[in-house]
């Protein structure tokens, strides 16, 4: 990766609440290079929503400032589509007229036929072609997230932003939408922003993964780079030689280290890890690191 | 199942009705003891009696005519009624469809000032907190106000009493619809506004597009409530500034001592109350969305 001018910069983040006495995180940096899929990982409160937040334009932050091709991000932006963790689909609208709402925001001179044809394109994509007509209330809770997906596609940001996406799916129709997910995003060559609580998710989409310390005060405190080769498939994930160096190495930073490394301690600038394929960059405390294994 | 039981109900209802009409028909009986008397009386105890407005050698049976009426005379009223309901013979004999027309006219234009009036507003306060607080007590205090206590007031500063009468309409119907509607514009799901914040969608379109959908349901219900409150004032309205309408029917057959007129003025005031209601439903059901 080129570490000259990514396409996102992210400088400084630091958030804090009013009446706080520590920031909930504070001096977060990192880049996302253009194509890049990148997941966030931490424990709750670390403020991986909040971060989302920025990006999106949604929330302001207290210090920092975001760099996206170069601009300032101080808004919300049609160049950044954002999958929200409840899908935060119009119930009143069948999902032709949800995505259709997207795509007019974006092209408000389209024709109707202009409008229909990308709705109907991005429906496809994710696989919803014949559900185009129904209400959100009359599709399951993996069909409503594919047609949060292909609103957020629909409008061809330059980023997509996702919170937690398959946070609320079973675990078989999340497997599903990651495959869909991933064969999109690789198609579109997309970059991704997306925040997971699953290390095996992290490790099947993101090409980078950033593991973030515990808050207050959280900060990204490693920046791992995904040594499994992108042609990565959920189904032989785990039959890949460098799979277990890799999760294991997430594991215990979210048992161990990352309570250690809360109120300021982790680095502001993270070192860049590649787990089994460099050496580690300070060993591990002594964790029993079999009982750790689980079955993928 | 359901068929079963819509049955059963239809059938329990009819029965009730019989029950109630035939209770009535036993209520209404002619006194026997009335009439003979008659008979006992001198001319000028007649006279007397009739002087007081009862009518001892009446042929149609002691209580009929001015008291409560039997269930047959009373169907006989409905048939006349409905038979003409439109005539007009000056201002106190017109027709119950004419009346009733009257009263739908002003609750009508009385409850669309007040939509659309409590609509925007309700739409501001919901979308403005500081607008909320400062309204507030104002709201607070005008709503349990009895519309009817505006009435002097409004005949003082309007100086006529069927747009007095429009106004009363006005006044009770907009409370429910400014607070149902600001509730419900308050209460729109964060998760769809930040959709249209990061779709950068203009906020003219924000409101009619996501605000108004989400909060229609709410807002229905705020008019459903307001209009049932409406017609309720209506009648006492029209009773106190009479001329026209179906209150001021019931108050003007009451003081034509036409019980019957009163009763079947009562029964169109109940069915057209319940048609304006199930009016009301109908459209809350059409945009009423499950999430």
């Amino acid at each position: 990766m080129s570490t000259e001018a990514p396409f996102l910069q992210i400088q400084g983040l630091a958030k804090t609440y009013p009446g706080a006495a520590e920031p909930v995180f504070d001096g977060i940096n990192f880049g996302i290079a253009k194509g890049e899929f990148v997941c966030i990982i931490g424990h709750s409160g670390c403020g991986k929503t909040t971060i989302l937040n920025v990006l999106a334009g949604l929330e302001q932050a207290s210090e920092g400032h975001v760099f996206m091709d170069k601009r300032e991000v101080a808004g919300p932006s049609l160049e950044r589509g954002v999958v929200f963790q409840g899908h935060a689909l119009m119930p009143w609208l069948t999902v032709r007229r949800n995505i259709a709402f997207a795509v007019r925001s974006k092209w408000p001179d389209w024709s109707a036929a202009q409008v229909d044809a990308q709705v109907e394109k991005y429906v496809a994509m994710v696989g919803l072609g014949a559900a185009i007509d129904k209400k959100p209330s009359q599709l399951s809770g993996g069909m409503k997230q594919r047609v949060g997906i292909a609103r957020a596609f629909a409008i061809e940001p330059k980023m997509l932003l996702l919170d937690e996406p398959f946070g609320a799916l079973d675990a078989l129709t999340r497997g599903t939408i990651q495959d869909e997910l991933l064969r999109i995003c690789a198609e579109a060559h997309q970059t991704v922003f997306m925040i997971t609580h699953d290390v095996d998710e992290a490790i099947l989409l993101a090409d980078t993964i950033l593991l973030m310390s515990n808050g207050p005060q959280a900060r990204v405190a490693e920046i791992v780079r995904n040594p499994l080769p992108r042609s990565r498939e959920r189904a032989t994930l785990h039959h890949e030689p460098l799979f277990y160096a890799v999760r294991n190495h997430l594991v215990d930073f979210l048992v161990s280290r990352s309570k250690t490394l809360s109120h300021g301690k982790a680095p502001t600038h993270p070192p860049e890890v590649r787990p089994g394929v460099e050496p580690e960059p300070e060993p591990a405390p002594a964790t029993p690191r079999a009982a750790l294994h689980r079955v993928a | 199942m359901q068929p079963g039981l819509n049955l059963k109900a239809a059938l329990l209802s009819a029965l009730l009705l019989l029950l109630l009409v035939g209770v009535w028909q036993l209520a209404t009986l002619p006194a026997g003891g009335a009439a003979p008397a008659a008979q006992a009386m001198t001319a000028e105890e007649i006279e007397y009696a009739k002087l007081l407005g009862k009518d001892p050698g009446g042929e149609s049976g002691g209580s009929a005519k001015a008291g409560f009426p039997t269930p047959l005379q009373f169907g006989g009223k409905v048939v006349e009624h409905l038979a003409e309901p439109f005539y007009d013979n000056g201002p106190n004999d017109k027709g119950i469809g004419l009346q009733l027309g009257y009263s739908l006219a002003r609750v009508g234009l009385g409850f669309a000032l007040a939509a659309l009036v409590a609509i925007p507003l309700g739409f501001a306060i919901g979308m403005s907190p500081l607008l909320y607080r400062a309204l507030d007590p104002f709201i607070q205090v005008l709503k349990p106000i009895s519309p009817l206590a505006w009435m002097p007031l409004a005949l003082y500063t309007i100086k006529d009493s069927s747009i007095s009468g429009i106004f009363v309409i006005f006044i009770c119907s907009v409370w429910p619809m400014l607070i149902n509607t600001a509730f419900g514009v308050a209460s729109v799901r964060r998760d769809w506004l930040n959709v249209a914040k990061t779709l950068e969608v203009s906020p003219l379109r924000k409101a009619f597009e996501v605000i108004l959908p989400a909060a229609a349901p709410t807002i229905l219900t705020g008019m459903r409530i307001s209009m049932g409150i409406a017609w309720l004032v209506i009648v006492a309205a029209e009773m106190l500034v009479g001329g026209t309408g179906i209150g001021y029917f019931v108050w003007n057959e009451w003081n034509n001592l036409s019980l019957a007129n009163v009763v079947f003025a009562i029964l169109v005031i109940g069915v057209v109350g319940m048609l304006l209601d199930l009016m009301f439903a109908r459209a809350q059901k059409a945009v009423t969305y499950v999430d």
